[in-house]
């Protein structure tokens, strides 16, 4: 026999889906069925039960193979090193649920750690450009129940949000629109011809690098000033057009990802992103959305705001907390030789940070809390597995607006596999007693 | 436990009707006794001291999505004031919009030890929730907005009380919270249109009700369940010139409702920061001040309570339910704006502010917040807060203190105002004489939020049987003193006790205290066409399912549940 676990959060990426159910066996040990996931999704689920999967914390030895050690010998090299170093980072922080976001932030604070998560490399560039303008948003059920106009900017959700569009924005049928994507018209502004540009009513395919031309272009087409001929690679007609369908809807949503957060002027397009949408607000309602990666990097910007005040980047290192993007970003920081150690839990720099960065975090004291074989654990000096959040344990995560889900626990862990909790707990107690010592 | 007798303070409790005569106040398991049921307590020399039960903010913004994004978007907001980790505190953050563990030390400090959250967005209850838990010391609860739900606004069309208690009574039991919070009823639904509800008759669009109908049918379902907490109101219109005839219009809608809770309180209608909402005039250049107006009926009328909003003149970060508002406010002052709507409940906004003493209008606000306190006939009904962070931050509590116990104070204050002899003709301040006495303050600090809350069982109040809240302050109040002294000794409590446990000892803290979050459950007959219709709204309309819904109790470590029997 068989059991179905309903209403089971996908935690995989910020669209946070709740609506997955999984066939798992009596007794409750292995993992046989995901219906209602994406298809990365699904892979995440049936991932846990890779059969070569890691159960036991390995320390790299002289000769770069690894040697199997205990929890308690993962948990000592752990605490030593964050207690030895001047000044570690501790990144990640994005796929693991705000418990142990929250113990984490207490090792950080006992240790004099740099705190960041994944928006650094992401949508930190959003975070700044929100204490700039501020950011007039939404939750995606206002989307589902009300918006008529939607423009995808710079994202790409068929692959990176695959059930974004059926579930929030293009396709549903929520209160105030019935007729689902034909009471929708829906705009996608993108250098390339993606797969959500071929489901878009208009696709402006932006010269690459010039978004910021065309947001502020768009907001002088709102006022019906005049345009040059061409901005950005786009004809003005088509810009006013662009225009008057935002002005003319009823509730218009902007939506966004790293073609405008991470390509040239950052933080800046996004300011310019939402100054179109509280100019839009003088005509109509508008609201705007970053498209967040990870399931809960949201969630660790939450959890800092209100144990520190600040979402990303936050250096402890003085006994106080400090903000300064630029400055207390990792990059910047492995980069100048700044931390002296690497903590990293629920992410993976291996294969997001620049290589430079990476030889960085080879050359030092380093540890990884991950479910998975990683670029990060390849360089890395002790790799602690851990059970799959989401999946072998519950706790909080929230999704790309803001909103928070309890995720849930559908399968045990393998035998003797710590949740990071439990393992964080054991690294917090540790550090309390090396420090009183 | 330890037990504690602290001896021979000046004892200030409206509870027991002590108007600063010497006593002993002994403390035992967690609760104020009888001295006599002491056997080896250890004494605290509370002599030559002002002794209070612990203090009850009744409205502040404190934690959830709101508050965050106010500390997230707003760095400097933290500039300077940055405390590092000392002992058992960690790090503090932020003026106007603390970090969570900075509000629990800074309340404590100034002898605070309940604290209830003001507005909770039902969909975003478990991060109300997660800050709250991360809050030390205090006891706290949250009040979800009704205001603008869609089940409220379609059964209230058909004036279907017992249907909106049911439901109000599910949502409280899913969100785990507190009390009927309502905030510029239709209006806010009205703002996911960009709209707006500009008076108590204005209808909501689509729905087809008006902000009358939701507010007088919360007051019925709220006493229909007998809830601990009233009706807990911020009216239409907020914030704008010649709002007065609003609020007496909202006032007038408990007309003939008698309270129905056997918590002990008199109320129906609780009316929040009643100085945003207190405006003549029809412009910013001919507002003024109409609290004669407000208080005259306030006075006259004992089942409503209200609390003051007193701006402190600072800079600060305005936070609301109230969507339209803070878009109307980023429009006036051209400062950055927050905003979130939240499906099928409510909305919200933030944008920060600079209460100038320079500007007129600032300084009018702050007279006619004063003036609430002191045209009150009975300081039990009218509380002292800031609508923290919107009107000031909470930690000006000592200085508004100090302004209402003196006139010196206030004197000063209006010298140095710019446009000094224009506030003075716009408002009432400048020809009242009156100085509150600490028995007043402690009414509208202790007694009177904590009745008012439906908890005068618990909180507000020196007598046996009570939590063991009490606060010992460095004030003598029978020696001659300059104004500055007051609002010096209540910054920084001398000892305080939260629930029996001593979390001040000499100014400082010596423990994070043993925090709870109280939530009601009300219990009401099986409504299955309640059910049936929250299962629909769910399946159709949210984005999240209805299993997912409710905040579980690893939520609240430490919960309180107050048990309200509304069966028939």
């Amino acid at each position: 026999m068989t059991k179905t676990v309903t209403d089971v959060i996908c935690p995989f990426c910020g669209t946070l889906c709740d609506d997955l159910e999984v066939v798992v066996s009596d007794d409750g040990k292995e993992l046989l069925e995901v219906y209602n996931a994406c298809a990365i999704g699904a892979e995440k689920f049936l991932h846990s039960q890779a059969k070569e999967r890691i159960t036991r914390p390995r320390m790299r030895q002289e000769d770069g193979s690894w040697k199997e050690i205990s929890y308690d010998e993962a948990v000592e090299y752990t605490a030593r090193m964050l207690t030895d170093a001047k000044k570690p980072l501790m990144y990640g922080w994005s796929s693991t649920n705000c418990e142990a976001q929250s113990i984490g932030s207490e090792i950080g604070e006992l240790v004099g750690a740099v705190m960041d998560n994944t928006a650094t490399v992401c949508h930190g560039t959003s975070l700044i450009a929100v204490q700039d303008i501020g950011i007039p948003s939404c939750t995606l059920g206002e989307v589902k129940n009300r918006a008529d106009r939607i423009l995808f900017w710079g994202c790409n959700p068929a692959h990176a949000h695959p059930r974004h569009m059926s579930r929030y924005s293009i396709f549903p049928r929520g209160f105030f629109t019935g007729k689902g994507h034909t009471g929708r018209k829906v705009i996608v502004i993108d250098p390339r011809p993606t797969d959500t540009a071929r489901m878009a009513d208009v696709h402006l395919q932006v010269e690459q690098g010039r978004d910021y031309e065309l947001l502020n272009a768009l907001r002088v087409a709102f006022k019906g000033k005049q345009l040059p001929d061409v901005v950005a690679g786009i004809p003005k007609e088509q810009i006013y057009e662009a225009a008057e369908t935002l002005k003319s809807g009823r509730f218009a949503i902007i939506f966004f990802g790293m073609g405008v957060t991470q390509s040239l002027g950052k933080n800046h397009n996004i300011d310019e992103a939402i100054a179109v949408t509280r100019d839009l607000n003088e005509y109509t309602k508008a609201a705007i959305m970053p498209m967040r990666g990870h399931y809960n990097v949201t969630g660790s910007g939450q959890v800092w705001g209100w144990q520190f005040g600040f979402p990303y980047a936050v250096d402890l290192s003085r006994g106080f907390a400090r903000y300064n993007p630029g400055e207390t970003t990792s990059n910047d920081l492995l980069r100048r030789d700044e931390v002296d150690a690497v903590f990293v839990l629920g992410s993976d720099p291996g294969a997001h940070f620049p290589f430079s960065s990476v030889k960085k975090i080879y050359d030092r004291p380093s540890v990884v809390i991950d479910p998975h074989e990683t670029p990060t654990t390849e360089v890395c000096k002790v790799h602690v597995p851990v059970a799959f959040v989401g999946v072998e344990v519950g706790g909080c995560a929230y999704r790309m607006d803001n909103v928070p889900i309890e995720t849930r626990k559908v399968i045990e862990p393998p035998e003797g596999v710590m949740t990071d909790e439990e393992f964080l707990d054991r690294v917090l107690e540790r550090v309390r007693e090396i420090k009183s010592e | 436990m330890t037990e504690y007798l602290i001896k021979n303070g000046f004892v200030f409790d409206p509870v027991l009707g002590i108007k600063g005569d010497k006593a002993d106040v002994a403390i035992k398991d967690g609760k104020i006794v009888e001295t006599t049921a002491l056997s080896s307590p250890k004494v605290i020399d509370a002599a030559e001291k002002a002794v209070m039960a612990g203090g009850v903010d009744i409205h502040a913004h404190v934690a959830g999505p709101k508050v965050n994004i106010g500390r997230n978007f707003r760095p400097e907001d933290k500039l300077f004031g940055y405390k590092a980790k000392n002992g058992i505190e960690r790090m503090q953050g932020g003026f106007s919009v603390p970090t969570t563990i900075r509000t629990g030390y800074n309340y404590a400090r100034m002898g605070y030890t309940t604290v209830m959250e003001a507005a909770m967005p039902p969909l975003y209850a478990r991060h109300t929730h997660e800050e709250i838990r991360d809050t030390p010391i205090l006891d706290q609860g949250a009040y979800p907005v009704f205001g603008n739900n869609w089940f409220v606004l379609e059964y209230l069309k058909n004036h279907e009380i017992e249907n909106t208690a049911a439901y109000i009574a599910w949502l409280l039991k899913a969100t785990k919270g507190y009390a009927v919070k309502v905030v510029n009823p239709g209006g806010t639904e009205a703002w996911g249109w960009g709209l707006n509800c500009e008076n108590v008759h204005d209808p909501v669009p689509y729905f087809d009700i008006t902000p009358a109908q939701i507010v007088k049918g919360l007051i019925e379902a709220n006493e229909y369940l007998g809830l601990p907490h009233s009706m807990h109101m911020h009216a239409n219109n907020l914030g704008n010139p010649g709002n007065y005839t609003t609020t007496l219009d909202t006032f007038k809608l408990s007309e003939g409702i008698k309270p129905n809770s056997k918590f002990d309180r008199d109320q129906v209608m609780h009316h929040t920061h009643v100085q945003f909402h207190s405006y003549g005039g029809d412009s910013w250049a001919n507002v003024d001040s109409r609290t004669k107006e407000i208080m005259d009926y306030v006075n006259s009328h004992d089942n409503i309570t209200i609390d003051m909003g007193q701006v402190t003149l600072d800079e600060t970060t305005t936070m609301t339910a109230d969507g339209p508002f803070e878009h109307h406010l980023t429009e006036l002052n051209h400062l950055k704006w927050a905003n979130t709507d939240v499906e099928l409940e409510t909305g919200s906004g933030v944008v920060p502010y600079v209460y100038s003493p320079n500007i007129k209008v600032c300084a009018i606000q702050w007279a006619i917040g004063l003036e609430l306190a002191l045209l009150a006939k009975d300081s039990m009904r009218v509380y002292l807060t800031t609508d923290h962070p919107n009107a000031g931050p909470f930690i000006r509590y000592p200085r508004i203190i100090k302004w209402l116990m003196s006139q010196e104070a206030r004197e000063q204050q209006i010298d140095a105002f710019k446009h000094k002899d224009k506030v003075i003709g716009a408002t009432n301040l400048a020809g009242i004489d009156r100085e509150l006495d600490l028995y007043e303050i402690a009414q509208m600090t202790r007694a009177g939020p904590a009745k008012s809350l439906g908890l005068p069982h618990m909180y507000g109040g020196l007598a046996p049987g009570l939590e063991g809240d009490v606060a010992v302050f460095d004030f003598n109040p029978n020696e001659p003193y300059a104004p500055d002294e007051i609002e010096n000794a209540f910054s920084s409590v001398r000892y305080l006790f939260k629930t029996g446990v001593q979390v001040i000892n000499d100014h400082e803290i010596v423990s994070n205290g043993n925090k709870r979050t109280l939530w009601v459950n009300a219990k009401v007959d099986q409504n299955p066409q309640v059910m049936r219709d929250v299962k629909e709204k769910f399946l159709r309309y949210y984005t999240v399912t209805l299993n997912n819904y409710e905040v579980t109790g690893r939520y609240l470590p430490n919960p309180y549940v107050i048990e309200v029997d509304a069966t028939e």
